[in-house]
């Protein structure tokens, strides 16, 4: 299983993508995914996301390797998108394809959980009234990642 | 040795990267936080509270005590905010 890993400022293709991954094939049976979009908190004119090229994908492949580690995964994709993006834009795509359902839900929320605490975004938020501010790290997002380690 | 800022890290320090040859004794990140600080006001800001800074050596993520040598590449930036 070779993950598609893609870092880009185009939109993604949910339906596009989904058939990329089943595409002339009978042994999935489940097809997970998750779209992170961007929330339009009070006043948020724009989300302006940046990351560290190179880095970003050789930490996304990794995650990826190790969900495929832990799951029988028939396949992947993470598409996240960088630039300047509008409240109401879709900012991320996870899909996990599995031969049963439990494999693709556990694999696509573990995906996701990983890539906000150890893929190398940062986001900015611009505001109506012309200020920025960068976005913090939570503490939830720590705890939603640590849920997967090993007991 | 090629250091890299991200993020609020990079505005502090009014550069994206640049290159620096620390003197022998800078041997690991925090040696090279400390040495980077002293380059100049904006250094010193963005590295005035270490720990809320976070490392990469050779584009995988490193400790403060991670080794660090003349051909790395080094980045420093906040914690991660994606997803």
């Amino acid at each position: 299983m070779t993950p598609r890993i893609a870092i880009q400022e185009a939109p993604f293709d949910l339906g596009a993508e989904s058939a990329r991954l089943t595409a002339g094939r009978t042994d999935v049976g489940g097809l997970a995914s998750f779209v992170g979009l961007c929330r339009a908190d009070d006043g948020l004119a724009a989300m302006v996301l940046e990351h560290y090229p190179g880095m970003t994908e050789r930490a996304i492949d990794r995650i990826a390797q190790e969900a495929a580690g832990r799951w029988p995964l028939l396949g992947c994709t993470v598409i996240h998108r960088v630039g300047r993006l509008p409240p109401g834009a879709p900012i991320v795509l996870v899909l996990t394809a599995s031969s049963h359902r439990a494999a693709a839900l556990e694999s696509c929320a573990f995906l996701i959980d990983w890539l906000k605490t150890g893929a190398p975004f940062w986001k900015r938020e611009e505001w109506a009234d012309g200020t920025a501010r960068w976005v913090e790290a939570k503490a939830e997002d720590d705890a939603a990642t640590a849920r997967w380690a090993p007991a | 040795m090629r250091v890299l800022y991200f993020a609020w890290v990079r505005q502090r320090v009014g550069m994206a990267e640049e290159e620096v040859a620390p003197p022998e004794t800078v041997r690991d990140v925090a040696g090279l936080i400390a040495w980077l600080s002293a380059r100049s006001p904006g250094h010193a800001s963005a590295f005035a509270n270490p720990r809320t800074i976070r490392a990469a050596v050779n584009q995988d993520f490193a400790g403060p005590d991670h080794p660090v040598a003349a051909n790395d590449e080094i980045a420093f930036f906040p914690p991660v905010t994606g997803g």
